[in-house]
């Protein structure tokens, strides 16, 4: 038995990975450039959305670990990287309540420094939590997680020398209102998470959901795995949280409820658990459709049939779409696929060998 | 004793609450033998396999690997010591293909650190190619190649057995545990099983051992057999002798039945 190598196919896949990651980056600067800012917000939404929907399918989805703590970890990471990034003088007109703690009153960080340090500190949290909390299993795992992340939000509400308390922190550093950021980032998620799964660890990680008793008999150190996964996925929900409060500009501890979480939840599990492309694109339609169906909420009429203007109506469609989704692709919309060049031109190879047998 | 065991079992006692599931259980496995484990449903073998192997840390006793005192040890850690075991109702990772099931097996002896793995290292790529070339003679060996993309849970019964037994052998143990691995065959597949122990235990060097019930399969390939009853050892010794015993036919058939085997 041999590996398979093909040689052409390989550069073939680098030169089309490369021309991709071209148009991409030529999409991205005409869209920083010619869209209105209505439009790059969306974007940038998605973008956002995509790195908290892969971090969290890279925790549920592939490591089988039910957490509902991401909205604790964006927290997380938001606050440092909006602590960090305030220049001193809105720092000191937004805490009037009390001073602010060092070293938050001392140091003012540029961006991206800002935004690996509020990975790192959701990282460093997911840890503190993982080590007791990741022995539970299953459903009992999510209470967990859940009560960790209004934890999170409780104490936030509570340090007023550090978060401002119920006021929230104003006038953070739009850098992330900019497609090079957020989508970016997307893509380091994106890059760092199939990486990770379609390593021997990842097989691990794979295994550990499906089996942990087996897994481990195979010699699967659980604890490790499980906080592997855990920590990597809560430091890119820290990124993800650091750039959502750049682009709103405005944090409070109330927008980090749960609500937050079980939104990136339906993307997960809509886009197929264990699939980052099923996360990505439904990242994007899900953002999206948010916005389109914003007229439905604003009253309207088919013939007879009159409509009055209803808040909330199109949280309705999503529920109706979620439902049809649950109904007819149980396992998402991409059910674990994963879209690569080997698919791809596999795909082409076929259709090409049955025009031949047309043919001949 | 002058041979130091492969596996040696002393004095084990696992209690669950009020229930002793084993009581005072020993046994010597010396190197490359195949011992049989047998008893009544709920005797206690699998509790035994399962303190073996670390899933349970015993209420006292002790197992020793080739002299190293593993009592107690994690799971993954008895496994990195050389013991593999396969389970009664088949444990597959059901959703992944056989091939990555034994690269799982194989993953305990990945050097490469998680960094070199996301960044692709040439030394990473080097380990993988190897471990999955690894693999892929493993199964060769034993005749499951061909199954190399199929989801595990996909197969049919026999074979995720074998495939079973393959993701234990790929951890490179040195003792195999094995869990009732011919239930629900027939004749033929059993007969298939037993070939298909004997040369796994001749190619790797193993010392087994084995619980079942399939007698056929027992007294077929065992070199000796214990014999638990409500968490004791009621008997051990050569499969002649322990088809002869009283107390294991008592056991097995209740109190009144005669040894028909010895008239």
């Amino acid at each position: 038995m041999q590996i398979q190598h093909d040689p052409r196919r390989a550069r073939l896949k680098l030169i089309l990975t490369l021309l991709s990651l071209a148009l991409s980056a030529l999409a991205i600067w005409w869209a920083n450039n010619n869209l209105s800012s209505y439009y790059l917000r969306i974007l940038n939404l998605a973008g956002i959305n995509a790195i908290l929907a892969v971090s969290m399918n890279l925790i549920f989805g592939f490591t089988g670990l039910f957490s509902l703590g991401h909205a604790g970890f964006m927290a997380v990471g938001a606050y440092t990287c909006a602590l960090l990034t305030l220049p001193m003088r809105s720092k000191q007109t937004i805490f009037l309540l009390a001073p602010l703690a060092w070293p938050f009153n001392a140091v003012t960080l540029p961006p991206f420094p800002a935004v690996l340090l509020a990975g790192l500190a959701a990282a460093v949290m997911a840890y503190l939590i993982g080590l007791p909390v990741l022995r539970l299993r299953g459903d009992y795992l999510g209470i967990a997680t859940l009560g960790f992340a209004e934890i999170i939000r409780v104490v936030a509400n509570n340090i007023p020398t550090i978060t401002n308390g119920a006021l929230g922190l104003k006038g953070i550093p739009s850098f992330a209102n900019n497609l090079w950021w957020t989508w970016g980032w997307a893509a380091a998620t994106v890059w760092v998470t199939s990486r990770l799964v379609n390593s021997v660890y990842g097989r691990s990680l794979l295994a550990v959901k499906e089996d942990e008793v087996a897994a481990e008999i195979m010699g699967v150190n659980l604890t490790y795995h499980k906080i592997l996964s855990y920590v990597i996925g809560s430091a890119f929900a820290g990124v993800g949280g650091a750039l959502m409060g750049s682009l709103v500009t405005a944090i409070n501890p109330k927008t980090f409820g749960f609500m937050l979480t079980f939104n990136i939840l339906i993307i997960v599990v809509a886009g197929g658990l264990g699939s980052i492309t099923g996360s990505v694109i439904t990242s994007v339609i899900y953002t999206v459709l948010l916005e389109a169906l914003r007229p439905i909420e604003s009253g309207w009429s088919i013939g007879p049939l009159h409509v009055p203007e209803i808040p909330g109506l199109r949280m309705v469609v999503f529920a109706l779409v979620l439902l049809v989704i649950i109904l007819f692709y149980q396992r998402g919309l991409f059910g674990g696929r994963e879209f690569t060049w080997d698919g791809v031109l596999d795909w082409i190879d076929r259709k090409r060998n049955r025009k031949q047998e047309v043919a001949g | 004793m002058s041979e130091r065991s492969e596996l040696s079992v002393q004095d084990l006692t696992m209690r669950f609450g009020g229930l002793t599931a084993v009581r005072d259980f020993s046994l010597e496995l010396a190197k490359g033998e195949l011992v049989g484990l047998i008893g009544p449903n709920g005797a206690g073998k699998t509790t035994v396999f399962n303190v073996i192997t670390g899933v349970y840390r015993p209420t006292s006793g002790k197992v020793l690997l080739d002299g190293v005192d593993i009592t107690g040890w994690r799971p993954d850690r008895v496994c990195k010591q050389g013991i593999a075991r396969t389970f009664q109702n088949i444990r597959l990772m059901r959703s992944l293909s056989v091939l990555d099931n034994v690269i799982v097996g194989h993953r305990l002896r990945l050097k490469s650190s998680l960094g070199s793995a996301i960044l692709r290292t040439p030394g990473y790529v080097r380990e993988e190619r190897e471990l999955i070339q690894t693999s892929l003679e493993l199964l060769d060996s034993l005749g499951l190649v061909h199954y190399k993309d199929v989801p595990a849970g996909g197969l049919p019964y026999g074979e995720q057995r074998r495939v079973e037994i393959a993701r234990a052998l790929a951890t490179r143990p040195r003792v195999l545990l094995l869990d009732e691995p011919a239930a629900g065959m027939n004749p033929q597949e059993s007969m298939d099983l037993c070939e298909f122990i004997q040369k796994v235990r001749r190619d790797f060097n193993l010392t087994v051992l084995l619980i079942e019930h399939d007698m056929s399969v027992v007294m077929g390939i065992c070199e000796r057999i214990a014999v638990l009853d409500h968490g004791e050892t009621i008997a051990s010794g050569v499969p002649a002798e322990i088809q002869a015993n009283q107390r294991v036919i008592e056991a097995y058939l209740g109190v009144g039945y005669k040894n028909v085997a010895a008239n």
